[in-house]
């Protein structure tokens, strides 16, 4: 897998060139419970950082997946409006929600690495 | 609740021993899940679910007016309960509106009374000061309280107490389970056939481990009870029904007695009106046209773009699999049928008023 980074929402992007795939971490998905509901982005779509591009609804609540770069929506997991529980079995995988094209690579350097987001849920628990 | 440590129900220790997450909920630290809510909520409809729902308030009126004083609280006939039987009712305020919705039993000389953990308080000192000389609350804080609801409960309870499977729907007994002289009711709050169990609080987790360990019964947590709850159309205090709304306007008319027409409880005169009258609006069941769920407080528009009226519960129905909802519209687009958009993050999503239950109740009628 290509370099993964993780934001303080929760959400990982996987970089492979100059788009990244984007989900909700295993711990967001674990905090969730059952998703019975994911709303993704129209392609073409463009977010800046911290703007919600995603829905996830769980049976108890509905939650914002934000933007966790500046880009424009290349692609987007359609496989999960009829299957959104692959969001609780593959949160990392096969649970993605977009690809974005990154219009900023630097804004990468300031989300965490796994060993980083790791270390910060420990201490939400 | 904000403020203050969390309380803890008799059972707290065996929620966390069985990998409970624990969240608060009316002041309590409580189970809302053990494996999973879709997984808690179907079990519940194919097999038998243990609820903890010790946070609930019981109490107990005596004397010889009892039945006579608390009928001045609810609009439910209470002096016309039978030995043995239950009965669903509201306590009112002036307004016709509800302060609380509760059980109450006749057993013996006594009522025996459940009311919702997040107003427990506020009820027994409300009854407790205006029920007069002629009768007395006792509250039942010691005593436990759980729920075995599902297709296998009479059979699982059975195994463990005399008669129970006999019992019919709205009726309680005090019954021996394991050797504690229980007050067993056929009543629930999923849709579904099974019992509530008032325990002495030193016995609590005996009688749970026990039923616990019947191969039919998994613990649900509070989460399947709200999408069990939500699926059999029933009303949750906060949620649909409070200070504001009516029995009337909630389609709770079936709850209120024939005496009503005499009045003589807070607000008869509203909800006389709005039996008389018909309500400006009414409590129905909603079911979105599409996948996303709609959530308590999205606006309900008809088809022109006008506001009707508001969501008070909804969510995924696991059983429907799908989203259901409810939630109060104005009483001209209150038929079955009748096509309304349910605004969600800013969209209108097609929706049907359809009527409650989402899922068919299985009460044990004999």
């Amino acid at each position: 897998m290509a370099d993964m980074k993780f934001t303080k929402e929760h959400e990982w992007i996987a970089v492979d060139g100059d788009v990244g795939t984007v989900g909700i971490s295993e711990y967001a998905q674990e905090q969730l419970g059952d998703v019975v509901f994911v709303e993704v982005p129209d392609v073409g779509k463009s977010f800046n950082r911290g703007e919600e591009a995603a829905v996830v609804e769980s049976v108890k609540a509905a939650s914002e997946v934000f933007a966790p770069v500046d880009g424009e929506i290349v692609e987007v997991n359609s496989g999960l409006e009829d299957a959104p529980g692959t969001v609780n079995e593959d949160a990392v995988g096969g649970g993605w929600f977009f690809k974005i094209k990154i219009n900023d690579a630097s804004q990468l350097d300031e989300l965490m690495d796994k060993a980083a987001y790791d270390a910060y849920t420990a201490e939400l628990d | 609740m904000s403020g203050g440590a969390s309380r803890t129900t008799h059972l707290h220790e065996l929620h966390v021993s069985l990998g409970a997450k624990m969240v608060p909920f009316a002041g309590y630290d409580m189970p809302v899940q053990y494996t999973g809510i879709i997984a808690e909520h179907r079990h519940t409809r194919s097999g038998a679910g243990l609820f903890d729902v010790g946070h609930m308030g019981q109490g107990r009126l005596t004397g010889a007016g009892a039945a006579a004083a608390l009928e001045t609280l609810v609009p439910g006939d209470i002096t016309g309960l039978a030995e043995g039987r239950m009965r669903y009712t509201q306590l009112t305020n002036e307004h016709g509106g509800i302060l609380d919705d509760l059980m109450a039993s006749k057993i013996g000389d006594a009522i025996f009374l459940v009311v919702n953990a997040s107003r427990k308080e506020s009820d027994f000192a409300h009854i407790a000061g205006s029920i007069g000389s002629d009768a007395a609350l006792e509250i039942l804080a010691d005593r436990a309280l759980i729920a075995l609801q599902g297709p296998k409960a009479a059979a699982v309870l059975g195994r463990h107490a005399q008669g129970v499977a006999e019992m019919k729907f709205m009726t309680i007994s005090a019954v021996d389970v394991l050797g504690a002289e229980c007050l067993v009711s056929r009543s629930g709050y999923t849709g579904e056939d099974g019992y509530e169990i008032s325990i002495p609080g030193e016995s609590a987790v005996e009688i749970a481990q026990a039923l616990l360990a019947e191969s039919e019964v998994m613990p649900i947590g509070l989460g399947a009870r709200d999408t069990l709850r939500l699926e059999a159309g029933l009303c949750l205090y906060g949620n649909d029904i409070d200070e504001t709304t009516t029995p009337v306007e909630a389609g709770l008319t079936w709850s209120i007695a024939k005496r009503h027409e005499e009045g003589g409880f807070p607000g008869a005169p509203v909800i006389q009106q709005q039996i008389a009258d018909g309500p400006e609006r009414r409590r129905v069941g909603l079911k979105p046209d599409g996948k996303a769920p709609v959530r308590a407080h999205a606006e309900i528009r008809g088809k022109l773009g006008e506001t009707v009226g508001e969501v008070t519960s909804g969510g995924f129905g696991p059983t429907v699999d799908g989203p259901v909802a409810m939630g109060y519209v104005k009483s001209e687009h209150a038929g079955a049928g009748t096509p309304v958009d349910i605004m969600v993050r800013g969209k209108p999503l097609p929706a049907t008023v359809v009527s409650l239950p989402f899922v068919e109740r299985r009460y044990f009628k004999g």
